[in-house]
């Protein structure tokens, strides 16, 4: 870490259609990841990113040639820290949606799963804006689940968290009364540990496009359509030569890839 | 340079400065109680009064502010989470549809931070005071309470003033933290509308001048008091100009 | 440690952290030194320039809240650093700073305004007639600054600066917000990953809690050495 200090004060101006050069040498890719969503991605006791976003990325790389990096930043700047070139690419179930495309592009979906709330075992609820007035729901800031939740909950009281596992703790609390947000990360990464035995997944799934877009995507900057193309290549090589399948059955004994796309 | 996010959402930062202010003015009186009987238990021959006020204000001052919030919110979650039974006996008392809010955890912390370094600077106050005013109350026969309310109090509240304004402006800054824990301060609103905006830079320019133009406020108002104060120590009354607004803001 | 408490292997991250919060609080300290040096000797110059600067460095950073100057650091001022330097180049420019230099850049700067204080306070500390009398054996400036000013101004702030470096290292904790590893943010994904937030946010306040005891105990013997030359009245 300290070494890296005075190597990357250094302001160095690259450009970015270096990779068109004739250099045989293999491109350096960044990849921003969250770390704090599990299963798909998350910090293991040895300090390194672990998931399902972290197997798919070094998949990808593999089948585009890339040599890759992994970047841990926290959700809420993510797309800034995108922008700032703090990496090239975000692959940390980032939905694919209206409003981040005005700001960066996005490759094909790579996974889709439903959203979904989780409450205390035992409750019920009626999911209408009205039915949901005074309750308390909590998310992870700067999520498509924030957004939905704004939208068609104004009269609930809602609490945005910097991390998914911090919106879980405090429904285990009892401090919150419903969480929005991927129901696989709820299922596989809160209710199957031992202090998910609180709370069970309720409510329908929600999929609207409006809010919750085509899936999860790699996102990448604007004016970067090289990058774009290379990883949807490299998507559709190992969704068709089995690499996706064996990856995702590592995780989940469903198919997280949702309908084929067109 | 996009400023609409801004202009559309004015009532938002308004109030998320009235979130701000209010846990601002709340957690300095309260820390202002607290850490009165922090400095007179620090000041006291006892062992049993000066020792754990001694820790106390070791540890809050000793440890980030980030931490102590993180502990007190998130650590006595884990105790509700824990403790089903807990959180059922507190809402047999009624007091469950507060205490599961956020915001008396941050009132708490604020509030036990600032008492912390309150106290230490109501103690220097109080060691400030002249030995010979003490003398002379207790030569006049006054007992040790009412020496205390018309001699001491308020004479080191007077020689602590100066430092404890900076302690205020300190308190009000420091709030910005309660955006973690979800509060919806100044702080929170911007992070809210970055976040679907992603005008990171012109709200975070725009907050930043709010909690300038809030800091000096403070400090100018404390001033004016400070003046009023000081009534007694001017040459004649009037002459003396206003004071100006102090660029001086000293370390914690 | 690991002995009675199960930390479920994420305790030596706390340790790691603690180095972090060292190297990154040294480093800002440097910065912040030399930033307050020079803010001071911008409020003390003749130049109207100079103490404008240095005013406003001062009053803004003191003005602002640590967490948003951060974030408006760590995010805003990238990103529109790049957007004119690739105006003016016209190529696609990136400036990688990484948490632990946008950490020690931001810290450093922002106690640089602290420390300016000190050491205006400092320098202002020095009798006066001992640089006329300075000037009138012919001293430069520069010679001044090193054989009279500086010796002196040193150990008039020290206090200061150490009081400068107790915040300065509790205020390092921040840089979890941008990612830094260091000791809270290892602390905090440790605490989500294996749910105990309060025993790792615990052990994380202890160990700020010893930085503090080891600064100070160090700060005592630092102005120990620095005043060993002066008489006690």
């Amino acid at each position: 870490m300290k070494k890296q200090f005075f190597a990357t004060i250094v302001v160095s101006a690259m450009l970015a259609l270096a990779a068109g050069s004739a250099s045989a040498e293999m491109k350096k890719v960044k990849i921003g990841t969250e770390g704090a969503y599990p299963p798909f991605n998350s910090i293991d006791p040895s300090g390194k990113v672990v998931g399902f976003d972290i197997d798919i990325a070094n998949a990808l790389c593999k089948a585009a040639n890339f040599e890759c990096e992994f970047v841990v930043q926290d959700w809420d700047g993510m797309i800034p820290a995108l922008q700032a070139k703090k990496f090239d690419a975000i692959i940390a179930q980032m939905s694919i949606t209206d409003e981040r495309k005005k700001v960066v592009d996005f490759t094909e979906k790579y996974s889709k799963t439903p959203a979904k709330f989780m409450a205390p075992k035992g409750q019920k609820f009626d999911f209408s804006a009205d039915g949901l007035a005074g309750k308390v729901l909590g998310t992870q800031r700067a999520t498509i689940h924030e957004n939905f939740m704004r939208d068609n909950f104004p009269k609930s009281d809602i609490r945005v968290y910097a991390t998914q596992d911090e919106a879980n703790a405090d429904l285990a609390a009892g401090r919150l009364d419903l969480v929005l947000a991927d129901s696989v990360a709820l299922k596989e990464g809160f209710l199957k540990t031992t202090d998910g035995a609180c709370c069970e997944l309720v409510g329908p799934p929600y999929t609207d496009p409006k809010w919750f877009g085509d899936g999860a995507g790699i996102a990448i900057r604007k004016g970067e359509a090289d990058l774009v193309d290379a990883f949807n290549a490299a998507i559709k090589k190992i969704r068709d030569d089995g690499t996706y399948k064996k990856i995702n059955a590592q995780y989940f004994d469903f198919d997280v890839y949702g309908e084929p796309a067109m | 340079m996009d400023t609409s996010v801004i202009t559309n959402n004015i009532d938002r930062f308004v109030s998320g400065t009235l979130l701000t202010l209010q846990l601002t003015a709340v957690s300095v009186l309260l820390g202002l109680c607290l850490a009165l009987l922090l400095a007179l238990a620090r000041i006291s021959p006892r062992r049993f009064l000066w020792m754990p006020a001694y820790a106390y204000i070791f540890y809050f001052r000793g440890t980030p502010l980030l931490v102590q919030i993180f502990l007190f919110y998130y650590g006595i979650g884990q105790y509700f989470a824990d403790h089903p039974d807990i959180r059922a006996y507190l809402q047999d008392l009624g007091l469950w549809t507060y205490l599961r809010n956020p915001y008396p955890f941050a009132l708490l912390t604020l509030s036990l931070n600032t008492a912390a370094y309150g106290a230490e600077i109501i103690r220097g106050g109080i060691l400030g005071i002249p030995h010979g005013e003490i003398e002379a109350a207790r030569a006049y026969g006054m007992s040790r309470l009412l020496m205390l309310r018309r001699i001491i109090l308020p004479r080191a509240f007077r020689i602590a003033l100066p430092a404890y304004t900076n302690d205020v402006v300190f308190t009000f800054q420091a709030t910005s933290l309660v955006s973690i824990i979800t509060l919806m301060d100044l702080t929170g609103i911007a992070r809210v509308l970055i976040s679907r905006s992603f005008a990171a830079f012109e709200i975070w320019i725009f907050v930043g001048a709010i909690y300038c133009a809030i800091s000096y406020a403070i400090l100018y108002g404390f001033q004016l008091l400070e003046f009023r104060w000081s009534g007694h120590l001017r040459d004649r009354p009037g002459t003396a100009a206003k004071p100006a607004v102090a660029t001086t803001v000293l370390v914690r | 440690m690991e002995g009675f408490i199960d930390l479920k292997g994420y305790g030596w991250t706390l340790w790691a952290g603690v180095a972090i919060t060292i190297e990154v609080g040294i480093c800002a300290a440097i910065v912040a030194v030399i930033m307050g040096l020079l803010g001071a000797w911008g409020k003390l110059s003749k130049s109207p320039v100079a103490r404008t600067i240095a005013n406003t460095y001062t009053v803004i950073v003191r003005g602002v809240p640590e967490l948003v100057l951060i974030l408006l650091c760590y995010y805003g001022l990238t990103i529109l650093l790049q957007r004119v330097l690739s105006l003016i180049s016209g190529e696609d420019v990136r400036i990688d700073i990484n948490p632990f230099s946008a950490g020690v850049i931001t810290i450093g700067i922002i106690y640089g305004a602290f420390a300016t204080e000190v050491f205006r306070g400092a320098f202002l500390a020095v009798p006066k007639g001992q640089i006329e009398a300075a000037r009138a054996i012919g001293m430069s400036r520069i010679l001044i600054f090193r054989r009279v000013l500086m010796p002196q101004a040193w150990r008039f702030a020290l206090p200061g600066l150490g009081n400068v470096w107790l915040v300065l290292t509790k205020a390092t904790s921040l840089m979890s917000v941008i990612q830094l590893s260091e000791l809270l943010r290892n602390a905090d994904v440790a605490a989500r990953a294996v749910h105990m937030p309060f025993t790792f946010y615990f052990l994380a306040s202890l160990f700020y809690l010893g930085i503090t005891i080891l600064s100070m105990l160090g700060q005592q013997r630092v102005e120990a050495w620095a005043n060993r030359g002066v008489r006690r009245a």
